[in-house]
């Protein structure tokens, strides 16, 4: 049991990470360009920032905060892996 | 010998002596080390490892050239490359380093129970790497043609002995630390020259704010409009909005290229070598930071030689450069063939525009870019020396990522998991080297004489990594009732709708003529281009083996059992045999 709602934990930060992946990559960048385009950002227009340098910040910053939730999830369900000892 | 020269032999021989050194210092004893590098590779480590080995010399050379004349639509390369790295993160990686085996084909194999599986990604994995290799020597040849002025053919062999010697001495081990030197050297040579050229062009150092700054000549002008101006009195379409054919084209090719991102076997593999899950969470984070490092930079080096590229052929407005005045650079390039000038009004000027009609630069090859983009911005020798070794790095660390993985599939895979499961390890290992000295015959041989196909299977080898082995893994993983007649139906549905489509449009086996649907824009389906299909290949991958799973009942109870298992960071060990 312990372990299912561990799982189910997990999926919803999965699909909070990806529903901000596709929303800065597909969304920002390729399907509502023209009006982000609109606003500009020093001398990028957003929508080809967000294509070109914001989306894949984005990326960067989610994984590494998929990955911290990660671990206090682990935690939390007592479920870290062995210490190694290599 | 002229200075320029000597720089960049210095550059290049004393990156590959330092290459040498880590592949003796790191040799690998036994197949874990071979394989896994025994599983002991810190994720920082094996982060600067995968950038190393996902950025080849597509990335360092042509990609900024494709972002440089498709403006806006090179958009497409950028995200999905580095995309696909969450999905990695997320729904890959972590688990898949729980179960603990050694390479991609043994994680389905034992997920669907099933050797034809295996056999069947396999094949996927060495069509989809060796193709990629082709690339890679064919780098190697031009890098050393150009720069060292040595034969293709003898650049070609060195860049092989390079290879052999650290990849077969050192196996995962060897190639992981040499990969982490490879990535320094990239990363320097290739920002280096775009901290140069952005400072010289708006006065910031940091070429991606310098992207989106004011430039230098102090007429307050944003470079992107300057360049959006220059390029459309030229004819051409505004570079900040060019959307390549449309915006479901673009939705499908960056989806295409981040699931096939995730479904490379050679960048999957590179998360059985590090000691813990957690680690594998930790080590996509700071591939992507490494890797996003270039592919940040990357828009601004396109932009900037675009801008530079257009300047120094039509200085001002209606102000023509004369032919007999061009640069030295120029004439360099003009030398290889993939710049040609060809005076079709006889004024000895060059008119540059996107009319076909009245354009006088007849071939500008998107490639030379980021080559002469240093020569173009007038930057010193040593900058210029750099970027040979840079680029030669880019190409051997990706070759020699996927030698490693052809040669573990099939010695491990095909020889220990199919035909002959009573080998030693000792064997084992053996013929592992003895497989991966092979493949860098056959890779060798293919770069001297490239087959007419090998652009055209490029895209090949993501669309069959979307559709058939992406779908797969992460059915295998969050989908516990999957079986393995339905994953195998679903593979095989996938791969097939994406050849299919692929050679309807560029020739069955890409033969010339035996394509029945033109490649031509008004053919495509919705407008979707080949490369992009992969996409749509993986769709029909999943809905397939839905529903034969549905038909055909669930996996059996201890196979359920075993994703419980690896679903969980608990009691994962280092990866191991069976």
């Amino acid at each position: 049991m312990k372990s299912s709602s561990y799982w189910a934990e997990n999926i919803r930060l999965i699909v909070i990470c990806l529903v901000i992946w596709f929303v800065v990559s597909f969304g920002f960048g390729i399907l509502l360009v023209e009006p982000l385009n609109e606003i500009r950002l020093g001398g990028y227009k957003l929508g080809f920032w967000f294509a070109q340098q914001g989306s894949i910040y984005t990326f960067v910053a989610l994984i590494f905060w998929y990955s911290h939730k990660m671990n206090q999830l682990d935690k939390k369900y007592n479920l870290e892996e062995d210490e190694q000892g290599e | 010998m002229d200075e320029l020269k000597l720089y960049t032999y210095i550059a290049v021989f004393g990156s590959f002596a330092l290459y040498f050194a880590i592949a003796w210092w790191s040799r690998a004893g036994s197949t874990e080390e071979f394989y896994a590098a025994g599983g002991g590779i810190g994720p920082v480590q094996n982060g600067m490892a995968i950038g190393a080995d996902w950025m080849s010399a597509a990335s360092f050379i042509s990609m900024a050239g494709l972002i440089a004349f498709l403006g806006y639509g090179g958009s497409v390369f950028l995200m999905g490359w580095t995309g696909g790295y969450v999905l990695l993160a997320m729904l890959l990686a972590p688990y898949m380093r729980k179960h603990g085996k050694f390479t991609v084909p043994e994680f389905i194999s034992d997920r669907y129970y099933s050797k034809t599986a295996r056999v069947v990604a396999v094949i996927c994995l060495i069509i989809a790497s060796l193709t990629y290799i082709i690339g890679q020597m064919k780098g190697v040849g031009v890098a050393f043609s150009r720069f060292l002025e040595v034969d293709y053919g003898l650049g070609l062999a060195i860049g092989m002995i390079v290879v052999w010697v650290y990849a077969v001495l050192g196996g995962m081990k060897g190639i992981t630390y040499t990969q982490i030197a490879q990535y320094c050297v990239l990363i320097f040579a290739y920002t280096v020259p775009a901290i140069f050229i952005s400072l010289r062009l708006t006065g910031n150092p940091i070429p991606q704010l310098g992207l989106g700054s004011t430039l230098a000549d102090g007429s307050g002008v944003y470079l992107l409009d300057k360049l959006d101006t220059i390029v459309t009195d030229l004819g051409f379409k505004e570079f900040t909005t060019d959307n390549m054919g449309g915006s479901l084209n673009m939705f499908a090719y960056t989806l295409s290229l981040m699931i096939g991102t995730a479904g490379l076997p050679h960048v999957i593999m590179r998360f059985f070598t590090v000691p813990s899950v957690k680690a594998a969470r930790a080590s996509a984070g700071y591939a992507l930071v490494f890797i996003a490092l270039l592919y940040t930079v990357a828009p601004a080096v396109g932009a900037m030689a675009r801008l530079n590229f257009t300047q120094t052929v039509e200085p001002a407005t209606g102000q023509q450069l004369e032919y007999a005045e061009r640069p030295q650079w120029f004439k360099d390039w003009e030398a290889t063939g993939l710049l040609a000038f060809e005076d079709k009004n006889q004024d000895g000027k060059i008119q540059y525009s996107a009319n076909q009609q009245t354009n006088e630069m007849v071939t500008v090859d998107q490639d030379i870019m980021v080559l002469a983009n240093p020569a173009i911005a007038n930057l010193p020798n040593w900058v210029i020396a750099l970027v040979a070794a840079g680029g030669l790095a880019a190409a051997l660390s990706t070759a020699a990522g996927l030698l490693l993985a052809i040669s573990s599939s099939v010695s491990h895979d095909l020889m220990k998991g199919v035909l002959t499961p009573d080998l030693t390890e000792k064997q084992e290992l053996f013929a592992g080297r003895v497989v991966m000295t092979l493949s860098i015959l056959v890779a060798g041989y293919l770069g001297l004489n490239p087959p007419g196909f090998a652009a055209g299977t490029v895209a090949l080898a993501f669309g069959l990594a979307a559709s058939s082995i992406f779908p797969a893994l992460m059915m295998g993983i969050f989908i516990k009732k999957m079986s393995g007649t339905a994953a195998v139906s679903g593979m095989v549905a996938g791969i097939g709708v994406t050849m299919l489509y692929v050679f309807q449009h560029k020739g069955i086996m890409f033969i010339p003529g035996t394509e029945f649907l033109g490649d031509l824009p008004e053919n495509w389906f919705f407008g979707i281009s080949p490369n992009a299909f992969g996409a749509v290949g993986a769709l029909v991958n999943f809905v397939v083996a839905i529903i034969v799973c549905k038909f055909t009942g669930p996996a059996p109870a201890e196979i359920q059992q075993l994703v419980e298992n690896f679903r969980i960071p608990k009691g994962a060990g280092s990866a191991h045999n069976h």
